[in-house]
């Protein structure tokens, strides 16, 4: 189970978040509604130990990770804009966790191609990710964040930006591939539809501070 | 559309070649002639053979590679945390600091030298330590330049993307960072080891007679022994491998490019480890740059152990004590040097101004004045004078006793780095410029007037100050065309350290404080000049 409690992050006098607090239980989706803002992606970035919190704690499976560096905590984490590493090939990105885990190259090979196949992907393990397409990147991105298996994965907004009807043949990838592998998800989002048919619940970050709120 | 406008508003046919033919005719006579004396000398039959086999050459060339790749690597570990620091993080004095790591690269290499004379202790002087270890201090700004500056863009999640994957920051730097700034790597280490292999001002004092590198060589066989075919042959085949290193890296270069999207950002320190790291890194850069030109000045105020003003009170005397005559008059150094840096300037600004003109106005046929002016900042300072020399000795071009071939040779060191500056100035403006005015009733080179030329006054004024302070420095050119009893700075401060006795040290320290400040307020100058070119350009 991941919880964040009491978080609060100040940017300058600006208050971001303000004793905020939310629970996943294992092997639930859920998703996290509200306007642009709302400190919704400083939320996830703090969850995920990229941002340290003026006042809070983070606890995953009952033990405090709030000083544990990224790369210690486990959680995996899908960006807005993928974030695949430019200088690697497909199979490479999804790769990476996996060897920085230390698996042997044979076996991440394995893996990584057991993935790309859950995506309908197998074929472009050997291209270098500039040539995928905004629906092949994003899913790439994907399986590279499910490949090491992080106890949580969140995901930021990790729809935006696609035409409509590929953006709900997505959505339903995403969520069958969610359930299919039984992982524990945060889902940020301003889309409704989106949150619904994606999450099993939906959770309101009321604007922290009003005088931001668009 | 392009076509049509051209056509009409087309400006006069002439003025290109007006414009070219004073930067064209001194390139001509006072670059290329020279070079081609050179090449005439090395294709004599035997004076390769002899001066290849002249004894000690291969330590030479051993020495001067060994030093430069210890160098670059030494260059690139040390500037790298700077390099991060100035590039990632915002904390208050970081305009300071960045200036602190920049100044010390538009230093004279004499300063440089002088101030490790002073720094390093006497056991240090006279051995490669010292040449890599100054070699290292005055090259963390090009890491920090140009590491930094892509290190700014790369995208701050894409490590964070590496992190929450699992990666420890280590491996982050090692399978992300390291091979995203690969292009900006490979650019910065070029560049050093070009300065490093080429250098002579630093090599010179504090290398000492026992480790010359190839550029001190040239010197020594050209001014020393007499040899100057064999010199002309070692200036040649330092031109080949420069040349030979430019290409190799320029193809590496391309190949280790990688497009990236998203944008990097820079942040205050968050956590107390990071403010402790901002702040430990910062100090510690701080104290590299400014502990050796410190350490210089208080060495200029100490004699036999104790604080004194002696060595600056005698600076303006030439006899040292009654009847013994040190032969420099540092005083009248100090102002044969601020003369030639005023005609050097002057110079370098007229060709360098009416290059930078022709070449934006001729567009594609530009391009050919472009390459041949840039042609000296590839070519050593060393072989620039040594061609200098050996061409302009005979009847009617037998000019070495002229004064104004010191500054001139500053001129031909300068005016390519005058070009590099102004002519972005030029091309940023935008062709509807030219349009407004011409729909306004201004003729083509009214217009062009106007707009263009008008564009680089302040420009100008600021690249004046740069070439002032290269002529303020120069020393490899320089040795070659000097004469006794007329020594700019820099000759005059390698004289006074090259002596020995306390007082001609600090002496020379003094000068080298001289020469410091005097380059450090025509920099500053040129900055603020700079900076009123920058607002005007977003003001048009």
């Amino acid at each position: 189970m991941l919880a964040a409690h009491e978080i609060t992050v100040r940017f300058g006098d600006r208050t971001v978040l303000d004793h905020v607090s939310l629970e996943v239980a294992t092997g639930e989706v859920v998703a996290l509604l509200g306007p642009s803002g709302a400190g919704k992606s400083t939320l996830l970035r703090v969850i995920a130990g990229l941002l340290t919190a003026d006042a809070g704690s983070v606890w995953l499976d009952g033990s405090d990770v709030t000083n544990l560096p990224s790369h210690r905590r486990n959680i995996g984490l899908v960006f807005q804009d993928e974030q695949l590493f430019p200088h690697l090939t497909v199979g490479q990105n999804v790769g990476f966790g996996l060897r920085m885990q230390g698996l042997g190259r044979a076996q991440a090979a394995a893996r990584v191609h057991e993935l790309l196949c859950m995506v309908g992907l197998d074929a472009a393990a050997a291209l270098p990710v500039t040539t995928l397409s905004g629906g092949e990147a994003k899913r790439v991105a994907l399986v590279r964040s499910l490949a090491p298996q992080p106890a949580v994965l969140l995901l930021d907004e990790p729809l935006t930006g696609l035409d409509r009807e590929l953006h709900d043949r997505l959505a339903a990838e995403l969520a069958g591939l969610l359930r299919a592998t039984g992982t524990t998800a945060l889902l940020v989002t301003h889309d409704h539809d989106e949150a619904a048919a994606i999450a099993d619940r939906v959770v309101n970050l009321p604007s922290a501070s009003p005088s931001r709120a668009e | 559309m392009d076509r049509d406008r051209a056509a009409l508003n087309r400006l006069p046919r002439w003025l290109v070649p007006a414009l070219a033919a004073l930067p064209v005719v001194g390139l001509s006579l006072f670059f290329l002639w020279p070079l081609g004396t050179l090449l005439v000398r090395v294709l004599q039959p035997g004076s390769v053979g002899d001066a290849l086999r002249a004894p000690g050459l291969g330590q030479v060339l051993w020495f001067t590679l060994w030093q430069a790749v210890a160098s670059t690597a030494l260059t690139l570990v040390v500037g790298f945390a700077p390099a991060y620091l100035l590039a990632r993080y915002r904390f208050p004095g970081r305009r300071v600091l960045l200036a602190a790591v920049t100044v010390p690269f538009m230093l004279p290499t004499v300063v440089v030298g002088a101030a490790f004379l002073a720094l390093l202790p006497s056991a240090w002087h006279g051995t490669a330590r010292a040449v890599v270890v100054a070699h290292v201090f005055f090259n963390i700004a090009v890491v920090v330049r140009l590491v930094g500056a892509m290190w700014a863009v790369l995208p701050t999640d894409l490590t964070a993307a590496a992190r929450t994957l699992g990666a420890a920051p280590h491996q982050v730097l090692r399978c992300i960072v390291l091979p995203l700034l690969r292009p900006a790597l490979w650019a910065a280490a070029t560049v050093v080891f070009l300065f490093t292999f080429t250098s002579f001002g630093a090599a010179k004092l504090l290398g000492g007679p026992a480790n010359p590198t190839l550029e001190v060589e040239i010197a020594r066989r050209a001014t020393q022994l007499g040899d100057v075919d064999g010199a002309a042959v070692l200036s040649l085949l330092q031109l080949v491998v420069l040349g030979a290193v430019v290409w190799w890296s320029a193809r590496w270069q391309r190949r280790a490019t990688v497009q990236f999207a998203g944008s990097g950002s820079s942040r205050t320190a968050r956590s107390p480890g990071e403010r402790r790291f901002v702040a430990g890194v910062a100090a510690l850069t701080a104290a590299t740059m400014l502990t050796p030109l410190a350490v210089m000045v208080s060495r200029s105020l100490r004699l036999g152990g104790n604080w004194s003003l002696a060595a600056w009170r005698t600076l303006g005397a030439a006899e040292v004590r009654p009847g013994i005559s040190l032969g420099v008059d540092p005083l009248a150094s100090l102002s044969l040097s601020l003369r030639y840096a005023l005609v050097a300037a002057t110079l370098s600004v007229v060709a360098g101004g009416l290059a930078t003109l022709a070449i934006a106005t001729a567009r594609r046929h530009g391009r050919l004045l472009d390459v041949g002016l840039m042609l000296p900042l590839g070519t050593s300072a060393v072989t620039i004078g040594l061609g200098m020399l050996i061409t302009f000795d005979t009847a009617p071009v037998d000019w070495r006793a002229e004064w104004w071939l010191i500054p001139l040779g500053h001129a031909l060191v300068a005016t390519p780095f005058v070009v590099r500056a102004l002519l972005p100035q030029l091309r940023s403006i935008p062709a509807q410029q030219r349009d407004a005015a011409a729909t306004l009733g201004a003729s083509p080179l009214r217009a062009w007037f106007a707009i263009d030329v008008r564009r680089l006054a302040l420009p100008l004024l600021g690249s004046a100050g740069l070439a002032a302070a290269i002529s303020l420095g120069e020393f490899g050119a320089t040795t070659f065309l000097t004469r006794a009893g007329r020594e700019t700075m820099p000759i005059a401060i390698a004289r006074l350290l090259g002596r020995t006795g306390e007082i001609p040290r600090a002496q020379g320290f003094a000068m080298a404080t001289l020469l410091l400040l005097a380059t450090a307020i025509v920099i500053g100058g040129a900055e603020r000049a700079g900076e009123g070119g920058v607002l005007d350009a977003r003001r048009s």
